[in-house]
């Protein structure tokens, strides 16, 4: 099969047709319908267990849907090993809790994917590297372990990581959610900063701040569906339905 | 007196006593404490003195100066050390087990530098299996050829452990991955070997592989004695080890996992780069000990007619021309192998410093 054959329309980064999944007996997507543009940013919020986390998972299968159509940058999500080594070397990702490896220095935990997967000359995957570590303002701790680093500063290596491999589309699942609140900023600013660059972005985050200023559009879901999306205005203006009147409601207080 | 003011009540230092003195006497218990030791000093170390350097029997080494000693008899160690070291190798070539034991070691402090873990390091073992062969066969190069059955002593003992940690270490890592597998198949030969190899003892498993194999296959179609018990110890260890780094396994968190995944690592460069630095790191202090017992159990070869340093010591006691001095002879194989286990200790406990520097 080739990659090029698609439904997918190719001015769409990612795509997600009637998407279901289950856990074991849980149904925690059902039916989800999202596309998104190049370059478009998109906040997905939510109460706690509807599915965000899922749903930005399946975009490069770290977990498996079983039904519906995922299309990620013109590859089809399906079972071969070439479809996800395609994928998932267009999509870098950031977790709420930085994952970095505790056992290679900061430098290193960026070069590692360029090296060994990508087949990158070491020199000019350090280089790059350090470039990445430059733009989010911490080329000084290169040679530090993830250890003897704050979790801001933990974070931001992580989205210096996975920008090294030269993602089209970045997701992150709450990326601010483990930091204490002096934290939060830099690692937002870190965030705007590659928004404004035009990079793809799927963003499950609480910080409403971040939605309104850097935001295409605001999905909200809930119990493993998409209830609500519209650009940020409209959506903290005047949400249409009941459940997102709540959970903003909760979210103010 | 209540707690409190116990503890904060000053301790009178006289400014020129080290710290490190004072704590022999600063409270009841320890002042007890380093009382009861000096006591036992005394009473023990001027005899232990006494046997070991002043009353002991050393130059020149003959039996006439033992039986003249009240003390110990080191002029028996030293008369017989080439028969304790090399067991029965022909007298002529013993420079032969020499050099492997000499090669062996400094190849051993050699490798366990950080600094020599490169791919190459595997060559250069392998070289040196095939240098040990050659060297204690002997058969080519105009060596004259010694059967295995005539290896004996500190070779021997460092040839099985060196081969049964050395390999059974990667088969280990190979089975605690396996018992972790999706594929179910893979995970059941992986247990069922673990589970099997450790409700056996090591003696059965010797016994087995040395007495019990060749009736059932032709001894021909076998490799010699020494192989089978070198390959007996190595699954042994291995099976061992194996359930000591799954523990470590275990310990590595699923984001780590799903963090290589995302980056696109597949199966084997997420174990090799991600996972297993980090569950080895984390598995030191068990693998020590597992390892320092292994280095131990290579001794029970002895069972199955092997002559490693024990058995060799123990057949140059029995020269009738010395009053059989076996504790002298057992205080050297002992020290033999006090500085191989603790020199495995210390290498262990430098690997540890250097993962705590790394992850404070
Ligand atoms: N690996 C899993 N096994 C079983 N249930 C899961 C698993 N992951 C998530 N779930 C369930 O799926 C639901 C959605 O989870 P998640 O996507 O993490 O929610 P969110 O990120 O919105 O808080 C939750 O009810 C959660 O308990
Ligand atoms: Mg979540």
């Amino acid at each position: 099969m080739s990659f090029a054959q698609t439904s997918a329309p190719a001015d769409s980064a990612v795509e997600l047709r009637g998407v279901h999944k289950w856990f074991g007996d849980f149904h925690a997507l059902r039916g989800v319908d999202l596309r998104v543009a190049p370059g478009e940013r998109i906040v997905i919020c939510g109460p706690s267990g509807s599915g965000k986390s899922t749903l930005i998972r399946c975009i490069n299968q770290l977990e498996r849907h079983q039904d519906g159509e995922i299309v990620v940058n013109g590859v089809r999500a399906g079972s071969e090993p070439r479809q996800l080594n395609a994928i998932r070397r267009e999509v870098g990702m950031v977790f709420q809790s930085f994952n970095l490896f505790p056992h290679l220095t900061v430098l290193e935990n960026c070069v590692l994917a360029p090296v060994s997967v990508a087949r990158q000359n070491r020199a000019e995957a350090e280089a790059r590297a350090m470039a990445l570590l430059e733009r989010v303002r911490i080329p000084e701790q290169a040679h530090k372990y993830p250890g003897q680093l704050s979790g801001g500063q933990q974070q931001r290596v992580a989205i210096a990581r996975s920008l090294c491999l030269d993602p089209k589309i970045m997701l992150f699942d709450e990326p601010t959610s483990a930091l204490d609140p002096e934290m939060v900023k830099e690692v937002l600013e870190t965030m705007i900063g590659l928004a404004n660059d035009g990079m793809t972005m799927l963003v499950v985050t609480h910080e409403m701040g971040f939605a309104r200023q850097a935001a295409d559009r605001v999905v909200f879901m809930d119990q493993g569906q998409i209830v609500e999306s519209a650009e940020p205005d409209a959506f903290f203006e005047s949400p249409r339905h009941e459940r997102t009147r709540a959970f903003l409601g909760q979210l103010m207080h | 007196m209540t707690d409190a003011s116990r503890m904060i009540a000053p301790v009178r230092r006289p400014s020129w006593l080290p710290t490190g003195l004072i704590r022999l006497v600063d409270t009841p218990l320890n002042a007890t404490l380093t009382l009861l030791v000096a006591a036992v000093l005394v009473w023990a170390v001027p005899p232990l003195a006494r046997w070991a350097v002043f009353d002991a029997a050393v130059l020149p080494a003959t039996p006439e100066t033992c039986r003249a000693a009240a003390g110990a008899c080191w002029s028996f160690v030293i008369a017989k050390h080439s028969q304790i070291l090399f067991g029965i190798y022909p007298l002529d070539e013993r420079w032969r087990p020499a050099l492997v034991c000499l090669g062996l070691l400094a190849l051993l402090a050699w490798s366990v530098r950080p600094s020599a873990w490169r791919p190459r390091l595997g060559v250069i073992w392998l070289v040196m299996l095939l240098a040990i062969q050659i060297l204690m066969g002997g058969g080519v190069l105009g060596l004259t050829p010694v059967p295995t059955a005539e290896w004996g002593g500190l070779p021997v003992t460092l040839i099985l452990t060196v081969v049964a940690i050395g390999g059974g270490f990667p088969l280990a890592v190979l089975l605690a991955l396996g018992r972790r597998s999706d594929l179910p198949a893979i995970r059941t030969l992986c247990t069922v070997f673990v589970e099997a190899t450790r409700a056996l003892p090591l003696l059965s498993i010797l016994f087995i592989a040395s007495i019990m194999l060749p009736l059932m296959v032709p001894e021909a179609l076998l490799p010699d004695k020494l192989m089978r018990a070198l390959i007996a110890l190595l699954l042994f260890a291995a099976a061992y080890m194996a359930e000591v780094i799954r523990g470590g396994l275990q310990a590595v968190p699923k984001g780590q996992y799903e963090a290589a995944a995302a980056l696109g690592l597949g199966y084997w460069r997420t174990q090799r780069l991600v996972v297993l630095p980090q569950a080895i790191a984390i598995s030191i202090p068990a693998l020590t000990n597992t390892i320092i017992v292994m280095i131990k159990n290579t001794s029970l070869v002895l069972v199955v007619g092997l002559f490693d340093l024990i058995s060799s010591g123990k057949a140059a006691l029995a020269d009738p021309a010395w009053s059989s001095p076996a504790i002298e002879t057992y205080v050297f194989i002992s020290a033999i192998y006090f500085v191989l286990c603790f020199g495995f200790g210390r290498f262990a406990e430098a690997m540890e410093r250097r993962n705590k520097a790394s992850r404070p």
